[in-house]
């Protein structure tokens, strides 16, 4: 790891200061982790509107003729279903169809696309987009991570009080629209992580300090990446780097319907051969039973057997037990409802597999 | 959740690993202290020892939990579990709340009585904190 002063920060880091946030270093970044409580900022997100700064999130503009033949190697979903003012949520593949990222892509133009990076990858994307898009002469690829600040506002309410504050209008859900926030040109993403509705930001970094403020006024509770991890995996959505790895294809990862093989992406042909054939493994959700908490890296067991390890665990505030995510046989059948044990530091705790999500929005 | 305020009460012996012990007699009740739920955030789990268990100093002997992570803790002293608080199974947030008093994790008899001698005063304690 990097020492703490090599930390990157957003636009937002006095802001988070002030607030008394808990600030941690990740991805590079030093981010907050909490403000007030974990708990009370997942039930904020869950019963009003939550906020989180998310401008480590990285950005790249795909630009010119050949940017939807490019986007379309590329990326695993079939971007020519995407007009403009869609969103598309997409993984990129390795050739052998293990997964760099998962992203959204966000069409801004004809010819012109936005690609929302996780921060860890934004680097290793950007050189593999660039290598891929070498073969294609009429496509620009543009790192534009520093022209954007990020904000998620995300809850039953996000959408009014973002309205309302910024006196703007709003895309409906997978929906892109620019708009003028702060007096300069802005992006508003009907997308999340959340599992609630909500909006996405993109900003100008230079307003992104005054646009915070104003929607702390305006109701949303700012929220740090403890609760973004608890929302979204009681959502059950994935986070790569635990849950997806460039040694898992999309497949066994349960992403099979982000994927359009005829495409042709890059990995298309292994993606279709695990689709056909099946994969050895398969990522479900569990719920704990009664006490314990799991951990990624925790072992599954049946009958004494391993059959998987967990990617993703936590305590879940809405259900107020352990939950999480791992990779187990396929041969378990692995049906909702299966009883498996989670081997938690050493004590098994009876869990049972679940179905997506682990907890459903009231909305 | 309304969070203790910072101290730390003169009355206890300390740990460097974060932990008190408050001794009475050949009885000494342990807990974490105020930095260390600080650190840990919200516990939101908490997996006591065994009645009768025996505790070495220096090692762990249970276990607390937030939502983002688990944490051993120490013991600051050796003896034997005579009694865990079972009120912190449905109310681990009292570990946060009043660290020092409902939120006391075991009580012990201890075997080694001048171990004692090795901890730190309140004073020393909050030098380390600053240090």
């Amino acid at each position: 790891m990097s020492a703490p002063t090599d930390l990157k920060h957003t636009p937002l880091y006095e802001q988070h200061a002030e607030l008394g946030a808990k600030l941690v270093p990740f991805a590079g970044w030093e981010m907050p982790v909490q403000y007030e409580g974990i708990r009370e900022e997942h039930a904020a997100v869950r019963t009003h509107a939550g906020m989180f700064d998310v401008s480590h999130m990285g950005e790249v503009e795909v630009e010119g003729p050949g940017a939807l033949a490019f986007l379309q190697r590329v990326l695993s979903n079939d971007v020519a279903e995407i007009d403009v003012g869609g969103a598309q949520y997409s993984c990129l593949c390795n050739e052998e169809g293990g997964v760099l990222d998962d992203l959204f892509a966000y069409r801004l133009g004809g010819d012109r696309y936005l690609i929302v990076t996780n921060s860890a990858n934004h680097e290793a994307d950007l050189a593999w987009l660039g290598r891929w898009s070498r073969q294609y002469g009429d496509v620009a690829v543009r790192d534009v991570a520093d022209r954007y600040a990020m904000l998620a506002v995300q809850g039953p309410h996000a959408r009014d009080v973002v309205a309302r504050t910024l006196a703007i209008g709003l895309p409906p859900r997978m929906r892109v629209a620019t708009a003028r926030i702060g007096g300069r040109p802005a992006l508003v993403c009907g997308t999340g992580y959340t599992g609630e509705d909500g909006v996405e930001l993109l900003i100008d970094p230079e307003v992104a300090p005054a646009i915070w403020a104003e929607l702390l006024d305006g109701g949303a509770v700012p929220c740090g990446l403890g609760a973004r991890d608890t929302l979204r995996l009681e959502a059950c959505f994935h986070l790569h780097g635990n849950d997806l790895t460039p040694g898992r294809n999309p497949i066994e990862a349960g992403l099979g319907w982000c994927c359009a093989e005829q495409t042709g992406f890059v990995g298309a042909d292994a993606v279709a051969r695990a689709r056909r054939e099946g994969t050895a493994e398969r990522l479900v959700p569990f719920t704990i039973e009664g006490a314990g908490i799991p951990r990624q890296g925790n072992a599954v067991l049946v009958d004494d057997e391993e059959v998987g390890v967990v990617t993703s665990g936590t305590f879940s505030p809405s259900l107020e037990v352990g939950i999480g995510m791992a990779y187990v046989r396929t041969t378990l059948g692995a049906e909702p409802g299966t009883a498996i044990e989670i081997d938690v530091r050493g004590k098994r705790r009876a869990a049972r597999i679940g179905s997506k999500p682990l907890y459903q929005p009231k909305g | 959740m309304t969070l203790a305020e910072p101290s730390y009460p003169d009355d206890l012996r300390y740990h460097d690993q974060h932990d008190w012990a408050r001794i009475d007699g050949e009885v000494a009740t342990f807990g974490i202290t105020w930095y260390a739920q600080d650190s840990l955030g919200e516990v939101v789990f908490y997996d006591p020892p065994e009645l009768g268990a025996a505790v070495e100093k220096d090692a762990s002997y249970a276990e607390v939990e937030s939502v983002k992570a688990v944490s051993d803790v120490i013991a600051p002293l050796s003896g034997e579990i005579v009694e865990v608080n079972e009120a912190l199974a449905d109310a681990p947030e009292r570990i946060n709340e009043d660290p020092y008093g409902e939120g006391w994790l075991v009580k012990v008899k201890l075997s080694e009585a001048s171990e004692a001698e090795q901890l730190l005063g309140a004073a020393e304690y909050r030098n380390l904190l600053k240090s």
